[in-house]
C-alpha cells in the first residue's frame, strides 16, 4: 500500500474587494487546511454542497490553482507550482462540463493529441497509434477523431475528456463532477467505464460530486467536505449508512428516496454560513442539532475514532 | 449613494491627470522647436526666448509638465497667439454654444434611439422592425457633414424653412425661439448618427434581455405584455444601454466639430480646428483639456445612473 | 469557409453590400488604368461645369479639376486610408487586448487602465491633437484615426478574451504542458479570431468615415491630392451655387459605407454562432398555434391535456419534442413528469399556458382543456388572465426567474396587482403573508431585499410564492428543485408538501428524479423522446414499471445503500426527435425488442385500473396496480 496522493495541511484563500495597492479588504477561506492521503488503486469519494471547496481542492491538486498553504506530495514526490507539465504527467483532470472543455475550433484528434505531443514527445505515428488505443479503451469509434466537439452528446464528449486525460498516462485522475450534467441513463455508462478503466490501468481516482449515491456506488473511502473543512472520512460502505458527524446524516437524510415520506430534515431556515463573516466554532453549529457552548466556541478537530473513521464533531451521533 | 458619488468623483483624479499626462506627451513630439512652432518662423528670437522661458521649454519634460499641470490648476490655461487673449476666456465663451448644440443632440439621439430599439426589438422581423433597421442603416452611413450640406440645400436653401447657418441672426432679438430655430437643422443633423447606432445596440439588448427567464416569469405571471416591454424589459436592457450613452456622448461631441464648421456654428470645434489649421498649439491643449475634463465629469454622472439602476452595483 | 459564403450569400442585403464593394474596389485598383484626366490639373476657365457636360461627364469643380477623376482617385486614397486604418487598430487593439484577458491580474489592470484614460476623451479630441502636434497630412490623420480606435478594439476583444481564458478547454491543454504564448496563438485566438473580424467588418465603414472627416476639416489630405472628404471641404464653400461638386463625393462615401455596413452586418450574423441557431430571436408573448383541428377533451378533469404536440421549426429541421401527450391533473393532485432531458417534459409544461419560446416552438396539434375551455389557440387576453391567476408557474433556476433589478416584494406585489385591484399597501401586507407561508424567516425585512442578495433556496422559496400570489388553482412547477443543493432541496420539497395539502393545490410536477417523485407525487408519468410511455400511480409505476424504459431507467439510479457496485446502464442514446423512428422510440435500446415493435405507432394502452404502457410487451403485468 504506498500513497498515491498526500495532502498535508493544504488551504487556499481567496481576496475579496481587491486593491491596485496594498492588502485586500478581506480573504475568503475556501479550502481550509486539509490533510489528506490517497492510497495507489483506491477511489476516494469527495462529497458536499456548492460552495464548500471540493472543485477549488481539486484544482489545486492538478496545479491549476496556487494554494495558499501546504504541500502536495504526488507518488512520493514533492510538487510546486513551477511547471504544469510535470502535473500532467502524473495527475490529470476530467472537468464537470464535457462540453466546454473541448476547444470548439478544434477537431477531436488535435484535441487528443496535445498531451501526446507537449507531455511525451511522441512523433505521428506514435500519436496515432496511442489515439487507437486509448480510443478503443473507452469505446468511442476512430470516426469521431476528425469531427468537432460540438457534433458530440454530452456522454460522448465526457468519454472524449477522459480519452485525453488518458493520454496523458497521469495515473492519477482526478473526476470534479464527471455525470452531473448527464442524463441518468447516460451516467451510468460513464461510471461503468471509469470502473472498467481503474482495472484495466491501475488507476487511483479522486472522484469529486455532490450526489450521494454515486459517490457511494464509485468510492472506496468518501470524505464530506463542509464549508472548507473535511468533516467526516470513513469507508463509503459505512459512511452513510451510520454516519458520526451530524453534517453526513443530514446530508444522508436529504437525498430524496422512493417510499420515504417528505419531512424537512432540519429547520427550514437553515442554510450555509456566509463566507465573509464565517461562525465562530464549528461551521455547523446554526445548523445542527447537537450543538452546544463549545461548538459555538471552538472548531473542532479531526479525529479517528476506535473503529478508524475520521469526524470532526465534539458531539458525534 | 453619496459615498459613492464620492467615490468616484476622487476616482476621476488619475484620469484627470492621466489625460493632462498623455496631451502633454502628445504635443511635446511637435517635431522642431515647440516656441518656433507655436509663434511661427516670423517671430523674433527674443519672444522666441521669452516664450521658452514662459512655458519652462528650457526645461526637461517633467518639471515642464508640472509647471504646465501648476498652471492650469490655477485656471491658467496659457495665452493664445493668434487671438491674444487667455485660452481659458476663449475656451468659455464658445463652450457654451457647443454645450447646447451637444446637449440637444444627446437628449434626441438617447430617446429616439432607445424607442426605435425597443420598437425594433418588440416587432422582430415585423414592418416596423425592417423599416427602422433600414433607415438606421442609412443614417449611420451617411457622414454627418454631407447629411448638414445636404439639410441646408433642402430645407434652408430651397424650402427656406430654417436659417442657412449660425446661432444667432446678425441683426434682431436673441431669444429662445430665434435659438431653435437656428438650432434645429445642425442639432438634428448631429444626432443622426448616434440615434442610428443607440437603436442598434438598443434592439440588440432589448433580444438578448427579452430571451431571458425572468421575461417568462413575468409573462407566466400573466404582467400585460405592453408592461413586459417597456418596465422589465427595457428597465434590464438599459444596464447594457446606458454605458453607451456614455460612450455616444462622445461621439455626439466629436461629431459637433463637423456640425459647427458646417453650419458656422460658434462652438470649440470650430475653434479648435482653426487653432489647429493657425498652429496655434496652446489653444489646441487647452482646449483639449478642457473638454476631455468636462466629459470625464459626464461619465461620472454615467456611472451613477447606473448604480441607481442597478443594485448589484455595489454602492 | 464554404459555410460561412453560403450564410452570408443567403442574406440578401449582405450580397448587395458585398456587390456594391467589390465594383467600387475593382474600380479604385484599375484607376490608374482608366482614361481619365489628370485629377490635379486646374483648369479655372472651365471652373464649375455642370454634370454630362463636354469632356466632363460629372462636371468640374472649383478650379476646373475634372470631377470624375478626382472621384475615383479620391476613393482609391480614402478606401486605402480606411481599410488601413482598421487593419491598424484592430491588429494593436486585439494584441493588446488578448494579452490584458488572458493575463488577467495586474498586467491587465495596468493595460486597461491605459485604456480607459484614452477612452475618456471624445474620441475627436485625441485624433486633433494627434494632428495639431504632428501637423496636418494624409500619413498622419491616418495614424491619428487607428491611435483613437486602438483602444475600443482592445476593450471589446479583451472581453471576449477573459471569457474564452477561463473555459475549462484552456486549463485542459495546461495540464496537457502547453504553455502561455501556444496557448493564446493555438487555443485563444481561433476563438478570439470571429469577433476581431466582426469588429474590423463593422469598424471598416467608420473609418473611412473618420479620415474622410479629417479631411473634410483640411487636416488630412493636403491640396492637391484629393480625397472624398477634401473634395467635400473644398466644395462647402460653393455647396449653394454648385450643389453638384458637394453631392458627387458626399454620394460616393454615403454608397461606400452603406455597402460596407451591409457586409459588415452579414459577416456578423454569418459568424455569430448564436445568430446560426436562430437563437437570437425574442420570444413572442404566446405561443404560436398552427393546428389543423381541435380534439376534445378526454376527461372532465380541471386540467385535461389532450394529444398535445409542439415542436420547434428551426431552419428546415423539425424537432418534435412533443408528439402527442395525453394528460389529466384533478384537483388537489401532485402529477410528476419524469423523462431523461429532450424527452419533452418541460415543453410539455410550458405549451399548457403557451409560454414555450416562439420562435421557433409552434404548437401544432391536441387541445389543453381547463376547467372546461380550451386554452390552447385561445385570445391572448384570455390566456392572461389565467396566467398567474389560476395557473401558476414555478420555474428551475431562482436566479435567472427573478427579476434583478426589483425587489422581490415588488415583484411579489406586481403578481398580485395583475389580477387584481388593490391598494399597494393592502398588497404589500399580502406579499409579507406570502413570504411568511413559504417560511421565509423574518419576511418584513425580506421583502425589500433584491433577488442577489439571497440564496439560492430563499429565491425559491420567492419562485413559489409568487406563485402562490393569486391562489391558483394549479401550480406547473418545472425542476424546481434541480438548480438546489439535497439539503436545500428537502426544505424546498417539504414546503411545496405542505403548501399543497393546506390549500388543495393542484401540482404538475416536471422532474428528472425518481426519488422526488416518489416523495412528493400522487401520480406518475414517464416520457420518452415525446411521448408519454407509461403512466400510473407513483407506487405502483416505480414498484412494478410496465414500460422496459422505466424499469432499465430505474435500475440505472444509484440508490444511497447500495455500497460500491456495478451500475445497471442503457445502452445507446435516445433518439434525435427530429428523426425519430417508426414505431417505438425506444427500440434500438431496449434488450426485449420484437419485429413489430418497429412497425407503426403503438398506443399508449391501459394495463390495469389507472395505469397505461405504450409498449407491447410490457412487463409486471400480472402483479399490477399493487
Amino acid at each position: 500500500m504506498t500513497e498515491a496522493l498526500k495532502l498535508t495541511d493544504l488551504s487556499k484563500s481567496f481576496p475579496i474587494g481587491k486593491r491596485m495597492f496594498g492588502p485586500p479588504r478581506a480573504m475568503v477561506h475556501a479550502v481550509q487546511p486539509i490533510h489528506l492521503s490517497v492510497t495507489t488503486g483506491e477511489t476516494l469519494g469527495i462529497v458536499g454542497e456548492s460552495g464548500c471547496g471540493k472543485s477549488t481542492l481539486a484544482k489545486m491538486l492538478v496545479g491549476l490553482l496556487p494554494s495558499t498553504t501546504g504541500q502536495i506530495e504526488i507518488e512520493g514526490a514533492v510538487l510546486d507550482n513551477a511547471d504544469p507539465a510535470l502535473f500532467g504527467k502524473r495527475i490529470q483532470y476530467v472537468f464537470q462540463d464535457p462540453i466546454s472543455s473541448l476547444n470548439p475550433r478544434k477537431t477531436i484528434r488535435q484535441i487528443m493529441e496535445v498531451p501526446l505531443r507537449k507531455l511525451h514527445g511522441k512523433n505521428k505515428a506514435e500519436r496515432a497509434a496511442r489515439i487507437s488505443e486509448i480510443f478503443a479503451a473507452v469505446n468511442l469509434r476512430e470516426e469521431f477523431l476528425d469531427r468537432y466537439p460540438h457534433e458530440f452528446s454530452g456522454g460522448q464528449a465526457q468519454r472524449i475528456g477522459i480519452a485525453r486525460a488518458l493520454a496523458a498516462e497521469a495515473r492519477i485522475l482526478i473526476f470534479d463532477e464527471p455525470v452531473s450534467a448527464l442524463d441518468v441513463s447516460v451516467q451510468a455508462q460513464v461510471l461503468n467505464l471509469l470502473a472498467d478503466l481503474k482495472d484495466q490501468f491501475g488507476l487511483t481516482y479522486l472522484f469529486i460530486s455532490h450526489d450521494l449515491a454515486v459517490v457511494e456506488a464509485v468510492s472506496d473511502r468518501v470524505a464530506v467536505l463542509y464549508f472548507g473543512s473535511v468533516v467526516e472520512i470513513g469507508s463509503a460502505r459505512e459512511i452513510f449508512a451510520h454516519p458520526r458527524h451530524p453534517y453526513t446524516a443530514l446530508l444522508a437524510q436529504s437525498a430524496p428516496e422512493v417510499g420515504r415520506p417528505i419531512a424537512a430534515p432540519e429547520s427550514a431556515e437553515t442554510e450555509l454560513p456566509d463566507p465573509l463573516s464565517p461562525p465562530v466554532g464549528c461551521a455547523f453549529n446554526e445548523r445542527c442539532p447537537n450543538a452546544t457552548d463549545l461548538c459555538r466556541k471552538d472548531r473542532p478537530a479531526l479525529k479517528p475514532d476506535e473503529s478508524g473513521r475520521e469526524f470532526a464533531c465534539f458531539n458525534p451521533i | 449613494m453619496t459615498g459613492y458619488i464620492l467615490k468616484r468623483l476622487v476616482s476621476a483624479i488619475p484620469v484627470l491627470l492621466g489625460i493632462s499626462v498623455i496631451v502633454f506627451l502628445i504635443m511635446a513630439m511637435i517635431p522642431g522647436d515647440p516656441a518656433t512652432a507655436i509663434l511661427g518662423s516670423y517671430a523674433t528670437p527674443e519672444n522666441v526666448e521669452k516664450l521658452n522661458r514662459d512655458l519652462g521649454l528650457d526645461q526637461g519634460l517633467v518639471p515642464r509638465y508640472f509647471i504646465w499641470l501648476g498652471n492650469m490648476m490655477q485656471g491658467d490655461f496659457g495665452r493664445s497667439f493668434a487671438l491674444n487673449r487667455p485660452v481659458i476666456d476663449e475656451v468659455l465663451d464658445r463652450f457654451g454654444a457647443t454645450l447646447i448644440l451637444a446637449g440637444t443632440s444627446f437628449v434626441l439621439c438617447s430617446i429616439l434611439g432607445i424607442a426605435a430599439g425597443v420598437v425594433s426589438a418588440a416587432r422582430q422581423y415585423g414592418f416596423a422592425d425592417k423599416a427602422i433597421t433600414f433607415v438606421v442603416l442609412l443614417g449611420i452611413s451617411i457622414p454627418s457633414f454631407f447629411l448638414g450640406m445636404m439639410m441646408i440645400l433642402l430645407f434652408a436653401v430651397r424650402l427656406k424653412w430654417f436659417p442657412v447657418s449660425g446661432m444667432w441672426p446678425i441683426y434682431g432679438d436673441r431669444n429662445f425661439w430665434v435659438l431653435l430655430d437656428h438650432l434645429a437643422m445642425p442639432a438634428i443633423a448631429l444626432s443622426v448618427v448616434a440615434t442610428g447606432v443607440i437603436a442598434r445596440l438598443a434592439r440588440s439588448a432589448m433580444l438578448e434581455v427579452l430571451r431571458q427567464d425572468f421575461i417568462r416569469t413575468a409573462r407566466a405571471k400573466g404582467v400585460r405584455e405592453s408592461r413586459v416591454i417597456w418596465r422589465h424589459a427595457l428597465r434590464a436592457a438599459m444596464v447594457s444601454i446606458i454605458p453607451i450613452l456614455g460612450i455616444q456622448a462622445g461621439f455626439v461631441l466629436s461629431g459637433a466639430v463637423y456640425i459647427e464648421m458646417v453650419f458656422q456654428w460658434p462652438g470649440v470645434g470650430r475653434m479648435l480646428v482653426d487653432a489647429i489649421l493657425k498652429r496655434d498649439i496652446l489653444l489646441v491643449q487647452g482646449g483639449v483639456v478642457f473638454i476631455a475634463a468636462c466629459y470625464v465629469m459626464f461619465n461620472i454622472m454615467v456611472d451613477v445612473a447606473q448604480a441607481l439602476l442597478d443594485p448589484r452595483i455595489k454602492t | 469557409m464554404m459555410a460561412f459564403l453560403k450564410l452570408l450569400a443567403r442574406n440578401r442585403l449582405a450580397l448587395a453590400g458585398l456587390i456594391v464593394i467589390w465594383i467600387v474596389v475593382f474600380l479604385a485598383l484599375i484607376t490608374p488604368l482608366l482614361p481619365l484626366a489628370d485629377p490635379d490639373v486646374t483648369d479655372t476657365p472651365n471652373r464649375f461645369k455642370a454634370p454630362f457636360s463636354e469632356g466632363a461627364v460629372l462636371g468640374t469643380d472649383h478650379l476646373g479639376r475634372d470631377l470624375l477623376s478626382r472621384l475615383m482617385w479620391g476613393t482609391r486614397l480614402s478606401l486605402a486610408m480606411g481599410v488601413a486604418a482598421a487593419i491598424i487598430a484592430a491588429t494593436l487593439g486585439s494584441a493588446i487586448g488578448i494579452i490584458a484577458g488572458y493575463f488577467g491580474g495586474r498586467t491587465d489592470n495596468i493595460i486597461m487602465r491605459g485604456v480607459d484614460m484614452l477612452m475618456a476623451f471624445p474620441y475627436i479630441l485625441l485624433a486633433l491633437a494627434i494632428v495639431a502636434a504632428l501637423g496636418p497630412g494624409l500619413m498622419n490623420a491616418l495614424f491619428a484615426v487607428a491611435a483613437v480606435n486602438v483602444p475600443f478594439f482592445a476593450r471589446n476583444i479583451r472581453g471576449i478574451t477573459v471569457g474564452v481564458a477561463h473555459k475549462e478547454f484552456v486549463d485542459a491543454v495546461r495540464l496537457a504542458g502547453m504553455r502561455d504564448s501556444e496557448i493564446i496563438l493555438r487555443e485563444v485566438l481561433p476563438n478570439v479570431l470571429p469577433v476581431i473580424v466582426i469588429g474590423m467588418s463593422t469598424t471598416v465603414g467608420w473609418m473611412i468615415l473618420e479620415t474622410a472627416g479629417l479631411s473634410f476639416l483640411g487636416l488630412g489630405s493636403q491640396p492637391p491630392q484629393a480625397d472624398l472628404g477634401s473634395m467635400l471641404g473644398e466644395a462647402r464653400s460653393a455647396l449653394i451655387t454648385n450643389p453638384h461638386t458637394s453631392i458627387v463625393p458626399g454620394a460616393m462615401i454615403l454608397i461606400i459605407v452603406m455597402g460596407i455596413n451591409l457586409l459588415g452586418d452579414g459577416v456578423r450574423d454569418a459568424l455569430d454562432p448564436r445568430l446560426k441557431s436562430g437563437a437570437l430571436s425574442r420570444p413572442m408573448p404566446a405561443t404560436e398555434v398552427d393546428r389543423r383541428e381541435t380534439t376534445r377533451a378526454q376527461t372532465d378533469s380541471l386540467l385535461d391535456i389532450a394529444g398535445l404536440q409542439t415542436e420547434f421549426r428551426v431552419r428546415n429541421r423539425v424537432y418534435k419534442a412533443v408528439g402527442g401527450v395525453d394528460l389529466h391533473v384533478e384537483k388537489g393532485e401532485c402529477l410528476g413528469i419524469i423523462g431523461e432531458s429532450g424527452s419533452g417534459k418541460s415543453v410539455t409544461a410550458l405549451s399548457v399556458m403557451g409560454l414555450v419560446a416562439s420562435p421557433p416552438g409552434v404548437i401544432t396539434g391536441g387541445a389543453v382543456h381547463f376547467d372546461g375551455d380550451d386554452i390552447i389557440g385561445a385570445k391572448y387576453e384570455v390566456l392572461r388572465s389565467l396566467r398567474g391567476r389560476r395557473v401558476a408557474y414555478i420555474f428551475q433556476d431562482p436566479l435567472a426567474t427573478l427579476h434583478p433589478l426589483y425587489k422581490i416584494g415588488d415583484q411579489l406585489i406586481e403578481a398580485i396587482q395583475t389580477h387584481e385591484t388593490i391598494s399597494k399597501s393592502a398588497a404589500r401586507s399580502r406579499a409579507i403573508d406570502l413570504l411568511k407561508s413559504v417560511r421565509i424567516p423574518n419576511a418584513e425585512n425580506r421583502i425589500d431585499s433584491y433577488p442577489h442578495e439571497m440564496s439560492g433556496g430563499m429565491r425559491q422559496r420567492v419562485g413559489i410564492a409568487m406563485a402562490l400570489a393569486n391562489d391558483p388553482d394549479v401550480i406547473i412547477a418545472d425542476e424546481p428543485t434541480t438548480a438546489l443543493d439535497v439539503t436545500v432541496q428537502a426544505q424546498i420539497l417539504s414546503v411545496l408538501n405542505d403548501l399543497r395539502r393546506e390549500r388543495g393545490l393542484a401540482i404538475l410536477f416536471i422532474t428528472h428524479d425518481f426519488g422526488v417523485v416518489g416523495q412528493l407525487c400522487d401520480r406518475v408519468a414517464v416520457m420518452y423522446a415525446g411521448k408519454i410511455v407509461e403512466e400510473g400511480p407513483t407506487d405502483a409505476v416505480l414498484r412494478n414499471p410496465q414500460h422496459p424504459y422505466t424499469s432499465r431507467l430505474i435500475d440505472c439510479v444509484p440508490t444511497l445503500g447500495g455500497g460500491q457496485r456495478k451500475l445497471a446502464a442503457i445502452p445507446g442514446l435516445p433518439p434525435v426527435v427530429d428523426r425519430l423512428p417508426d414505431g417505438c422510440a425506444f427500440a434500438d435500446r431496449c434488450d426485449k425488442v420484437q419485429m413489430e415493435c418497429r412497425s407503426g405507432a403503438i398506443d399508449l394502452a391501459a394495463t390495469a385500473p389507472a395505469r397505461k404502457t405504450r409498449c407491447l410487451f410490457p412487463e409486471n403485468t400480472q402483479e399490477a396496480s399493487a
